[in-house]
């Protein structure tokens, strides 16, 4: 049973490794030079695949949510809390990709539009999971109370998205509005692998962080069976 | 013993509860017939207050079955919470009403039909007429204790459960609790109570059980207990 | 009694403990007017800057004063264990939800019916269309009840109602932002139908909340 276990991790480790270099390699030689941007653009692979991580993530989450709040069971909590610091990681980075990406492109490290705001957004809610979290002291009633959070927060993250683009609509901003890139078949290619290469990366980490919370738990477990501490 | 399920009030079957590593209760095994008293007694951490929250529906055990008046809280939960009555040493009054919006609150929460004779028969009875347009805030703790008694008992529950009432009240609340207690069994109230005094469990006069660990380690009519020896033999269980 | 009776029983009871203390509403009040002068002396608002940034700093402070309110009236529950005096009675959860959330929402009302017209003097932008009560309805209505599910979350944590703040701010956006916009076409002059789009996205956020609370209010209070 161990040995399963250690032959999917291993599995999906090289997966990952190797669908990492292939997008860096296709980034930085297969995808071509863009035309008004210029090299600057191939940041924008890894902010889109970070981007989806971070979306996908919190999908994640709030599905454990769901799955806890039905079940009662601590895996589900396991997933969600897992889930929820790899996102946060990757919406940071997302964010982060966003400003030096707009640097050189737009001339300011920040602009509300609709992406870059929808991802400080998702890192907003992220943090604030994150912190409910930290706050509750009860584990069963950390799990509860995170689920429930984890839930209605990802309710209002596709409304969020919804509401600033028509904002931004009606509002355009100035800088960003009327950008466009020149996307040749080239640039898909390198996309996908990237997204490829992000999700193989993000379940990795999702696997090792899980195995680690089911290590503490049994740690807890011993701890609190001891007769004298 | 019960010639039907009706006749027991409370029927615990190796309740569990866990709080994530930590068991609170490991598998505690009670009925309380009708009409019963139980002095549910025990070291602190025992399991009292959690054992009490989960008969009272606050709580959901992790195993084990649960049945208040044949009834199952999971799937029954407003039949029985209609038929209980909880007090704990939370007063669970709103300090900013009065003394009678307080029960004519919980009348209204509780469905009862003869709300105001109910509320006037119950303020008389713990004392607290001349003070039923003053803000809960007001009252002394005894005097908040007395009225959390009225609640508890507003709407006439076949069960009481009370989770170490005596803590904290002065002799007026401490004889209206008594006297309370005793109306009640008169007119065939089941009373479960926990309390950490050994002496005033041995007082109540009913059947006394000792909690240690989460499990239950002594179960006892009070006539085979014998005062003397029980603070040894109480001792001796929960170390 | 029915199950609105019982609801309404629980606005009854939180609008009675307020008229004995009116602490929640005052300081709501207080807060909204110190809010309004600050917003007006940080951004030197005058004229038509003001005008443009009357919807913006009217919502702003209502979300603000707003967790004043809703911290205050869960932590009423908390004091003495109240909450679980409802949880006792033979009382369906939705009907404590609705309870407690319609409670909030009256408290802000109260707070806006005072806040517009002093708004629309000292910004020289009239706010007092018949549009606005849409918006502001609208806009209070997905406030309160996602204010309410959150806050009763908040205030059962280590950091109590400072924690409110942070876990409804965010949900809060698409909320706040369609209700400014949609306030800014009202004061600028548009009919009801123009600024349809913000009202569409206000009826589609408290549709969600209002159901997503109530699935999961019950995972809250019951342990």
């Amino acid at each position: 049973m161990g040995e399963k276990r250690g032959v999917l991790g291993l599995v999906l480790a090289s997966a990952g490794a190797a669908a990492l270099m292939a997008a860096l390699g296709m980034v930085f030689l297969y995808a071509p030079r863009e035309a008004t941007m210029g090299d600057v653009q191939r940041i924008f692979y890894f902010h889109v695949a970070s981007a989806w991580v971070g979306f996908f993530a919190f999908c994640v989450t709030f599905l454990a949510g769901i799955g806890y709040l039905v079940r009662g069971e601590r895996r589900w909590d396991i997933l969600a809390l897992s889930s929820v610091e790899i996102g946060l990681t990757f919406i940071t980075m997302t964010v982060i990709t966003g400003a030096l990406w707009a640097r050189p492109v737009w001339g300011v490290y920040w602009t509300w539009e609709p992406r870059l705001t929808i991802s400080a957004v998702q890192l907003l809610v992220y943090v604030a999971y994150q912190m409910l979290r930290a706050s509750v002291e009860s584990p069963e009633r950390r799990a509860r109370f995170a689920a429930v959070y984890g839930i209605v927060a990802f309710a209002t993250v596709p409304l969020s998205w919804f509401a600033i683009r028509w904002w931004r609509t009606i509002h355009p901003d100035i800088l960003t509005g009327g950008e466009g890139m020149a996307f040749t078949p080239r640039m898909s290619h390198t996309l996908v692998v990237s997204l490829l290469a992000f999700t193989l990366l993000y379940a990795t980490l999702l696997r090792q962080r899980i195995r680690l919370e089911r290590s503490s738990d049994a740690l807890a477990l011993l701890r609190a069976r001891q007769p004298t501490n | 013993m019960a010639a039907g399920l009706t006749t027991v009030m409370i029927q615990v079957r190796d309740l569990t509860k866990a709080f994530g590593p930590r068991t609170a209760l490991a598998g505690v095994d009670l009925a309380v017939e009708a009409r019963e008293l139980v002095a549910l007694v025990g070291p602190n951490g025992a399991g009292k207050t959690t054992l009490l929250r989960i008969l009272a529906t606050l709580t959901r055990p992790t195993s084990g079955e649960v049945r208040i008046a044949g009834l199952d809280p999971a799937r029954a939960g407003e039949a029985v919470r209609r038929r209980i009555g909880f007090l704990s040493h939370r007063t669970l009054l709103y300090e900013d009403l009065t003394a009678e919006q307080n029960l004519r609150f919980y009348a209204r929460m509780y469905d009862l039909t003869d709300e105001a004779a109910r509320v006037r028969e119950l303020l008389e009875r713990v004392g607290l007429t001349e003070r039923w347009h003053d803000l809960v805030r007001t009252f002394s703790r005894g005097m908040q204790q007395r009225l959390a008694l009225a609640r508890a008992v507003l709407h006439r529950p076949r069960v009481l459960l009370l989770d170490e009432p005596y803590t904290g009240l002065d002799v007026e609340a401490a004889q209206a609790l008594t006297g309370l207690l005793d109306e009640s069994a008169g007119e065939g109230c089941t009373t479960l109570l926990t309390t950490h005094d050994l002496e005033r469990g041995l007082a109540l006069g009913g059947r006394i059980v000792v909690l240690s660990r989460g499990h239950v380690v002594y179960d006892r009519p009070q006539e085979e207990t014998d005062p003397a020896t029980f603070h040894e033999t109480y001792l001796e269980l929960v170390n | 009694m029915s199950f609105l009776g019982k609801v309404w029983a629980i606005v009854v009871k939180d609008l009675a403990a307020e008229l004995h203390t009116r602490e929640m509403v005052s300081a709501m009040l207080v807060f909204s007017v110190l809010s309004l002068l600050i917003f007006s002396f940080a951004l030197d608002l005058r004229g038509a800057m003001a005008r443009a940034a009357a919807p913006g700093v009217l919502w702003a402070t209502v979300a603000f004063a707003g967790t004043l309110g809703l911290s205050r009236s869960l932590t009423r529950e908390r004091q003495t264990g109240c909450i679980d005096g409802l949880l006792l009675a033979p009382v369906d959860r939705s009907a404590i939800f609705f309870g407690k959330a319609l409670g909030n929402l009256i408290f802000m009302a109260v707070v806006e019916i005072v806040l517009l017209p002093l708004f629309s003097a000292l910004f020289d932008a009239s706010l007092l269309r018949p549009g606005m009560l849409l918006v502001t309805a609208l806009g209070m209505v997905g406030y309160a009840t996602v204010g309410t599910l959150l806050a009763s979350i908040a205030v059962n944590t280590r950091a109590r109602e400072v924690m409110l703040p942070v876990l409804l701010l965010p949900l809060a956006i698409p909320l706040l932002i369609a209700a400014v916009q949609a306030t800014s076409g009202l004061v600028e002059g548009a009919s009801l139908g123009e600024v349809g789009g913000g009202l569409r996205l206000l009826v589609v956020y408290d549709l969600v909340v209002v159901a997503v609370s109530l699935l999961t209010f019950g995972y809250v209070v019951e342990e």
